[in-house]
């Protein structure tokens, strides 16, 4: 490691506000919409398998 | 012999029911492997690679700005050649293509917008500044959102497609004026880290992890079109054979 204690990298000098917040923000957009793509295709599959049962029943 | 492998991967992955059986083989090892070279690339960056002699620590947000900006700018690009190749052939693979890739476009438009503001206020004692670069950025992420917009507005898939498709290529000008906006202009923004031509600049140290974090993030975007592309294409084929047979 570059830093030579682990509060040293939470504190980054100075910079620590900037870099944590900046990781922090960017980590929880690309989690989210990763979810919600994931989640996507997933929901569409349940809402086919949903159609697909009615169709038999009404048959 | 290239050109015919290359014809044939355009037809095959053109075929929503080959392209859906593409994206069940590659998803499952994709999606693992993306997170890993991109939380690599980043623990890299964050913890590993020297301080900047000039900027400090606070340089260690280029392991995310620059990926998601670059990112970004080739998402958009890639939309473009989506919008070409429907305008011309009206394929109904590239109007799912556009729709699939504009949501994580956005975002990382956004993150680039987001963390250069945050580095802005160390490095330059400004939050934001009207300048070439970062305004030709924030109208990538609005044009990003016009894409999405107009696929919401327009009822029919079609219409809606080639409304996009057509946005999406005329926005490609946007993408030619943010990359060369640092030379083109003065500008607050520091010159390009990583060029196509001539060397770089920065340190292996450097350059290692930057490069990790940006194949990590291409990667996972990658996935997120996949997934969507799915989503979409099962609804609009739902009422195809090869979808009534998966189910």
């Amino acid at each position: 490691m570059y830093f030579d204690s682990f509060s040293a990298f939470l504190q980054m000098g100075t910079h620590g506000v900037y870099v944590w917040s900046a990781y922090g923000i960017s980590t929880l957009l690309v989690a989210g919409n990763l979810w919600l793509a994931y989640r996507g295709q997933r929901k569409v599959r349940e809402e086919l398998r949903r159609l697909a049962r009615r169709e038999q029943a009404g048959q | 012999m290239i050109w015919n492998t290359l014809t044939r991967w355009y037809h095959q992955l053109g075929s929503p029911r080959y392209f859906y059986r593409f994206s069940e083989i590659v998803l499952p090892w994709l999606w693992p492997l993306a997170l890993l070279i991109t939380v690599t690339g980043l623990i890299w960056g964050l913890a590993f690679a020297p301080e900047d002699y000039q900027q400090g620590n606070s340089y260690r947000i280029i392991f995310i700005h620059v990926p998601a900006a670059s990112g970004a700018l080739l998402g958009y690009v890639a939309m473009g050649v989506a919008g070409l190749v429907n305008l011309v052939w009206r394929m109904k693979m590239a109007e799912v293509m556009i729709k699939a890739i504009a949501p994580f476009g956005a975002v990382l438009a956004a993150i680039a917008l987001i963390t250069g503001a945050i580095w802005g206020k160390p490095t330059w004692g400004t939050y934001w500044e009207w300048d070439a670069r970062l305004t030709s950025m924030l109208i990538l992420f609005f044009l990003y959102l016009g894409v999405m917009a107009l696929i919401n507005a327009i009822p029919d898939p079609r219409q809606a497609g080639r409304a996009a498709g057509l946005l999406s290529l005329v926005g490609v000008i946007n993408v030619v004026i943010v990359k060369y906006s640092v030379e083109w202009w003065h500008s607050l923004h520091q010159g390009s880290t990583l060029k196509l031509v001539g060397k770089t600049t920065m340190p292996p140290e450097m350059l290692t992890p930057l490069l990790i974090s940006m194949l990590g993030i291409y990667l996972l975007f990658a996935v997120s079109v996949l997934w969507r592309a799915r989503a979409e294409l099962l609804w609009r084929e739902r009422k195809s054979a090869w979808v009534k047979e998966l189910r």
